[in-house]
């Protein structure tokens, strides 16, 4: 029989951990009053940076659940240089992502050949209704202003980190 | 009751009564579903528990009410509709029989009956026949597991509850609850009289039997191999939803701050506080003064035990049927038969 029978022992532990919260407060966090830091690198909503975009379609082609809408069109930019020829430049007419089908990947942003695309952390994005969980190109824009800046590589590396256009 | 003097009618009399049973169950098991149930678990587990319904989540029960009134009322659909039905109210009676022979002061009590304590363990056998209506009329195989254990469980442990109640009878010489309590004050500790005699003192085997039992009666952890939450979803409770399963729950916890009642009056003193500090205060013993102190000493040692109750289910895992059955029959019962033996040698002795 040891000298503190375990079933005294258990009681013990259980009115320990009473006190503790009662002096210490709890361990969880008291969403929405406190809320967490998210980690470096966290895949909140995903933000369009239009100036970036050419509408080459490859995001919404490699999109596993084919939530990004994009439609553009050509126009004629002036020449670089006086006589020469006008170029030809996509423009974006609609460029949506469907939340409510998005399953956070980050193919389409790991996919852009011109960094048009970018994770932030935000994720207090929840609609009553469905069909506000489509997300046009001005709000998509908007969501720039959230974009972290990327992490930087260890000490001692010859890059260095980029920086996001905001 | 203290209306008695004023309104002698019957009428008016029961209406009263009626509506200080349906008080004296509901408010202790609201209380102690509040303070335990959302609170010391949650602190037990490091976390805070319902905060935003109410200041500190106090209305939370209040807010479970209203959801459980906005429900589907669901009949398996082979199920008994009628026995199916009636299982929580038979459940419900024996909860609110067991309310009517608790004193709360000298005059405040419901009915002084001479047999308090038969009554008492009678009808709180009655639990045990809802139970099994539950756990058949379900349809369902979880909840006639459950059922089938609960007849076992509960039927077991009747005894060691009547017997370890039997030695603070023949210690107290009567059957009278309100009799018991004054046996209490009266009583003396070896010529010592400011202390009173609370059974707890003497009977304290007894008091730890009944105790054990009156959590087995509850089915609460770690006998609740009815319920076994992570093997039979709810045992008999899993087919009702809504309405019906929340009279099951106040139920549960009604009696369990019932049986704490009653193993204050029968331990601890019931409503009475030790005679030194009466007398300290000048008061007589059965002065109309504890007809209003009465009910709060009998709520604060009933707090006292249910803490101890629900302590005890939130630490512990749960035991196997066969190891409850052989710690009622094997263990308790012999145990509580010795110390009637003892208590009745004692008494005949001194």
């Amino acid at each position: 029989m040891p000298l503190v029978p375990g079933v005294v022992k258990g009681l013990g532990i259980t009115f320990k951990e009473v006190v503790k919260t009662v002096v210490n407060g709890a361990e969880t966090v008291q969403y929405p009053h406190e809320k967490e830091e998210p980690t470096p690198r966290a895949r909140g909503v995903i933000a369009l940076h239009e100036e970036n975009c050419t509408s080459c379609m490859l995001c919404s082609r490699e999109c596993p659940d084919w939530c990004i809408y994009i439609e553009g069109h050509k126009t004629l930019a002036p020449p670089r240089r006086a006589g020469g020829k006008p170029r030809s430049v996509n423009k974006l007419d609609r460029f949506d992502i469907d939340y409510s089908l998005c399953m956070y990947c980050g193919i389409c942003v790991e996919v852009c050949p011109f960094e048009a695309l970018f994770w932030t952390p935000e994720y207090e994005y929840s609609e009553p209704k469905i069909a506000d969980l489509l997300h046009d190109k001005t709000r998509l824009g908007q969501w720039m202003e959230t974009v972290p800046d990327f992490e930087g590589y260890e000490a001692g590396a010859d890059v260095k980190a980029k920086k996001v256009p905001r | 009751m203290l209306f008695a003097s004023i309104l002698d009618a019957w009428w008016l009399q029961t209406i009263a009564k009626s509506g200080a049973v349906l008080a004296v169950v509901l408010l202790p098991a609201g209380l102690t579903v509040y303070l335990y149930l959302f609170k010391m678990v949650s602190f037990m587990q490091s976390r805070l528990g319902p905060m935003e319904a109410g200041p500190y989540g106090s209305l939370q029960l209040l807010a479970e009410l209203g959801k459980s009134l906005q429900k589907e009322d669901i009949f398996p659909a082979r199920a008994d509709r009628n026995v199916f039905a009636m299982a929580p109210y038979v459940v419900l009676t024996s909860t609110f029989l067991l309310a009517v022979v608790v004193p709360f002061g000298p005059n405040a009590l419901f009915t002084d009956l001479d047999t308090g304590v038969f009554l008492a363990l009678a009808v709180s056998s009655i639990s045990v026949i809802g139970i099994l209506m539950a756990g058949w009329a379900s349809a369902s195989k979880y909840s006639l597991l459950g059922g089938l254990r609960a007849a076992g469980q509960l039927i077991a442990y009747e005894l060691p509850m009547v017997l370890a109640v039997v030695g603070v009878v023949i210690q107290a010489g009567t059957l009278n609850l309100q009799q018991i309590v004054y046996a209490q004050i009266n009583g003396e500790i070896f010529g010592w009289g400011a202390l009173g005699l609370p059974f707890i003192l003497t009977q304290f085997v007894g008091f730890l039997i009944f105790m054990i039992a009156v959590q087995a009666e509850l089915t609460q952890v770690p006998f609740d191999m009815p319920i076994a939450e992570s093997e039979l979803v709810s045992g008999y409770m899993t087919e009702y939803s809504g309405m019906r399963f929340l009279m099951f729950f106040i139920g549960e916890f009604a009696t369990a701050a019932i049986f704490a009642f009653l193993a204050s009056v029968l331990f601890l003193g019931g409503w009475s506080i030790p005679p030194f500090i009466t007398e300290l205060v000048g008061l007589e013993v059965d002065s109309a003064w504890f007809n209003v102190i009465g009910p709060l000493v009998m709520v604060t040692k009933m707090l006292a035990l249910t803490f101890v109750i629900y302590w005890v289910r939130f630490t512990y895992p749960r035991f196997r049927e066969d190891q409850l059955q052989k710690f009622a029959w094997k263990v308790l019962i012999p145990i509580a038969l010795v110390n009637i033996t003892i208590t009745g040698i004692l008494k005949v002795a001194f």
